[in-house]
């Protein structure tokens, strides 16, 4: 089933436009998925790096107790625009976007997703969303100080910018609402003829749960923002104690939604994993129904655990006994993933490059955040820890250590896919290792300081707290300054890398038996799909040079 | 598909694709409303008793002169498709015409609806309301953000239908190719069903 | 593409017109009804009624009944959604 449009001289996608424009308007007009997802890839990594900096400096404030470079109210507004520009402008919208679009389509055989000019469209959402935020920040009235999670009353009363903001989230919302349509239409009705659902790669499958808990779980944070700032304009009442309202209906609201969207953050990685580990380890996956119905059973069971953000916020004792074992329900699924990553790399013939050693890095840091998860499900153990820095490392582990790193995978796996070229393999591993000993550094100590009582989104600390928050600051800057090394290595290779064949790292996927990079059309003629997804016999028969 | 230097994308066409794009979209506008409705079940439980004295004093009639109206609108679209299918574009135009009347005619009711309530002093954060027991100001909260947002898509789905008129006139929809028309039938049929629990939510507690 | 060709069961003018009398002798149903007092059936018989009249838009406006099974498919996980979320808020409002 090779293509050989290596040896055909066709024009790359960098070099046909899907509109009658040249230059940079025929990016800003384009319709073709992949251009669409490299123009999220340098939005959405922009976006990233103003999060990171927002990290670096909320960490360089809490080097020593008392003010250090920052007053309080700034502290706060900090804090807040990490975690709103983390959430809502990275994470979420970024594997989706940038790597759902330009490899789900191709995946799947396709020529690209099924509403083009909507994804164009989910794109302009996400910048204006984007804007918005950059907006509030910078208007009269001072950048939202209530932490990304907004809980009223405070988020009704503040007198900062925060419908603006607000209204941003709400706009991304729709960005992603329209992404996961754009998507699971595309799996429904685009697939190459043979490829049944059971025959497609892993890394679609995850994007269609995912897809799904877009749909679902986003308009209720969309109601949400929309009644805060009813709220703020009209004083309705509807969360207001004073008139009746109930104040713990409001978190019912939020987290029905920011629940299932870590699921919406974890649920691509998880199938970036299942791709690159068969690829290194040079065979098939272990288990694959079990882990495409598996992202399936995450999606769903997402929905029925998102009161244990709220275990100390005033709940019934009966609500908080059944979501503390709801969680632990929603375990198991995950488990089998990595049960059967692992079983895949059992006796496989494995190929120790970057994107392999980027998801040996998940792995460990995953797991270490799965597991303290059960700490935090645990209704007994939460109390304790509950608003502590244990849960700030818990979900730095699992969103930064889980989908941040496989941002990085990610983008080592597909690079040479999307770009045509390859990055420097020493650099990428020097990388890896100081990004592993950062992080470390930067988010294991404070679950120790959690333990010890360290509440979070505190501007001051008592002197005992001093020298773990010390280490966790020096590991912001070897993490951030390896996070600019990578970015670094990467744009050098974009232009100055050797060229990089279809198929550098010997995977079987659509996506390698195609030229690097892609032609417009992606393939000359629909492949017929008659292999499994993850069978390496089919390298004989495709042009490779791993 | 030709393969010159700024090609020409080819845009397949996919009436159950579309269908299937419009139906998920119609989900999230569930989910929209759903969690609007949470909130109402959630409150209406906590303060039965408020909700119905509250509830008593909207006008049961224009109510129920509304549910007529958008309940005959869903009618005279599907039945807009339906001539579409039949060759009959003059019946479509028409059909789809007396459907934005009755949108329109609905807005009409609502307006003055909502007036009759301001002019009485019941309104988000008047004084009327405030001194009233907290479920009924819950009450009035819900009904305005409800009604509101549900008048907003029913406005929305005016402009989309006069859209879908104006690309009938022009044949851009034929019946040869109406999935547009049959989308926003869709979504105009959504406006309905909301409609269908709002009102006896609002309008039916005695 | 044959696809693209509408399928086989188009409704009627008069099959609509029939749902449409339906759903007004529905409503009829729901307004008197109200004015009974059925105690703690009230809040059920006007939501059971108001899920017969969605059940016909749903399936004969809104042609679900004759489209791919995947459409009911795809409604019927989004309903069953919605409503485990209402069951588990309720855990805590019913307890509080």
């Amino acid at each position: 089933m090779s293509d050989n449009s290596s040896t055909v001289s066709t024009k790359s996608f960098y070099q046909q436009s899907t509109n009658k424009y040249s230059g940079i308007l025929s990016w800003l007009l384009t319709v073709d998925h992949k251009r669409i997802g490299l123009m999220y890839l340098v939005t959405i990594g922009f976006f990233f790096l103003v999060g990171v900096t927002f990290g670096v400096l909320i960490r360089l404030e809490l080097i020593s107790p008392g003010p250090t470079l920052m007053d309080a109210q700034t502290y706060n507004s900090f804090f807040t625009l990490h975690g709103v520009i983390m959430i809502f402008l990275f994470i979420i919208p970024g594997l989706p976007a940038i790597f759902g679009n330009f490899f789900l389509p191709l995946q799947i055989g396709a020529r690209d997703v099924a509403f083009p000019r909507l994804n164009l469209l989910s794109y302009y959402l996400y910048v204006t969303g984007a804007i918005l935020a950059l907006l509030a920040v910078l208007l009269p009235g001072g950048a939202i100080d209530t932490g990304w999670t907004f809980y009223i009353p405070y988020s009704v009363r503040s007198s900062t910018n925060i419908s603006l903001p607000l209204l941003a989230a709400f706009v991304l919302g729709f960005s992603s609402i329209l992404t996961g349509l754009n998507f699971i239409t595309t799996v429904h009705r685009l697939r190459a003829p043979g490829m049944t659902f059971f025959k497609m790669p892993l890394f679609v499958w995850s994007t269609y749960a995912t897809a799904w808990i877009q749909i679902i779980a986003t308009p209720i944070v969309g109601i949400t923002i929309l009644l805060v700032i009813i709220e703020r304009f009209f004083g309705v009442g509807i969360f207001d104690p004073a008139l009746g309202g109930d104040p713990i209906l409001f978190q019912h609201l939020f987290w029905i939604y920011s629940h299932p969207a870590v699921y919406i953050m974890i649920l691509p990685a998880m199938g970036v994993v299942s791709e690159i580990i068969p690829t290194f380890a040079r065979r098939t996956i272990f288990g694959y129904k079990a882990i495409a119905m598996s992202s399936l059973a995450i999606a769903f069971v997402g929905y029925l655990v998102w009161a244990h953000h709220m275990f100390t916020s005033g709940m019934s004792d009966e609500a908080r006994w059944i979501f503390s074992l709801l969680t632990f329900l929603v375990a198991l699924p995950s488990g089998v993933k990595i049960f059967n990553w692992i079983a895949t790399m059992y006796k496989g013939s494995i190929d120790p490059k970057a994107p392999f050693l980027w998801v040996m890095n998940f792995i460990f840091l995953f797991s270490i955040g799965g597991l303290t998860g059960l700490v935090l499900g645990s209704l007994a153990t939460d109390i304790h820890v509950h608003d502590t820095y244990f849960v700030v490392a818990h979900f730095h582990f699992v969103m930064f250590g889980g989908t941040g790193t496989i941002f990085f995978a990610a983008l080592h796996y597909w690079f040479p896919k999307m770009f045509g070229r390859m990055y420097n393999a020493k650099l990428a591993n020097v990388s890896i290792v100081f990004f592993f000993v950062g992080f470390m550094m930067l988010y294991f100590p404070k679950f120790i300081m959690g333990y010890m009582g360290m509440p979070r989104r505190y501007y001051d600390y008592l002197p005992q707290f001093e020298p773990l928050q010390q280490i966790s600051t020096v590991g912001s800057w070897i993490l951030a300054s390896t996070i600019l090394f990578i970015f670094s290595y990467l744009i050098y290779a974009l232009f100055k890398g050797p060229k990089a064949s279809s198929n550098p790292w010997g995977g079987v996927t659509l996506e390698w038996h195609i030229s690097s990079p892609p032609t417009l059309e992606n393939f000359h003629e629909i492949p017929t799909i008659t292999h499994e997804p993850y069978d390496f016999s089919q390298l004989k028969e495709m042009q490779h040079d791993a | 598909m030709t393969h010159s230097e700024n090609a020409v994308y080819h845009v397949h066409r996919d009436d159950v694709g579309a269908k299937m794009g419009m139906w998920l979209f119609l989900f999230t506008e569930v989910l929209l409303f759903g969690g609007m409705f949470l909130i109402y079940a959630v409150y209406r439980y906590q303060f039965p008793d408020q909700f119905r004295v509250a509830a008593m004093e909207l006008n049961t009639g224009i109510g129920t002169l509304n549910t007529v109206i958008l309940l005959t609108s869903s009618l005279t679209v599907a039945l807009s498709i339906a001539a579409m299918q039949k060759k009959n574009k003059f019946l479509s135009i028409l059909l789809l015409s007396i459907t934005i009347l009755f949108a329109l005619m609905f807005m009409v009711n609502k307006y003055f609806e909502w007036s009759a309530k301001f002019s009485h002093g019941i309104y988000p954060g008047s004084e009327e309301l405030l001194n009233r027991p907290d479920g009924q100001i819950l009450f009035y909260g819900l009904y305005y953000v409800m009604t509101g947002l549900h008048g907003l898509h029913v406005i929305i789905g005016v402009i989309i239908l006069i859209f879908m008129l104006v690309f009938i006139i022009r044949n851009k929809i034929t019946f040869n190719n109406y999935v547009k028309l049959e989308n926003s039938g869709l979504y105009w049929h959504l406006v309905d069903l909301i409609w269908i629990f709002l009102f006896p939510l609002f309008y039916l507690i005695q | 593409m044959d696809e693209n060709k509408k399928h086989q069961h188009h409704p009627s003018y008069g099959t609509f017109i029939l749902v449409w009398i339906a759903l007004l002798a529905f409503t009829s149903i729901t307004v008197t009804i109200a004015g009974v007092n059925l105690g703690g059936y009230t809040l059920f018989v006007a939501l059971l009624i108001a899920a017969i009249k969605s059940s016909l838009v749903i399936n004969i406006f809104m042609h679900i009944k004759f489209d791919e099974k995947i459409f009911k498919v795809f409604l019927g996980l989004s309903g069953f959604t919605l409503v485990v979320i209402f069951i588990l808020t309720f855990f805590d409002i019913i307890y509080r």
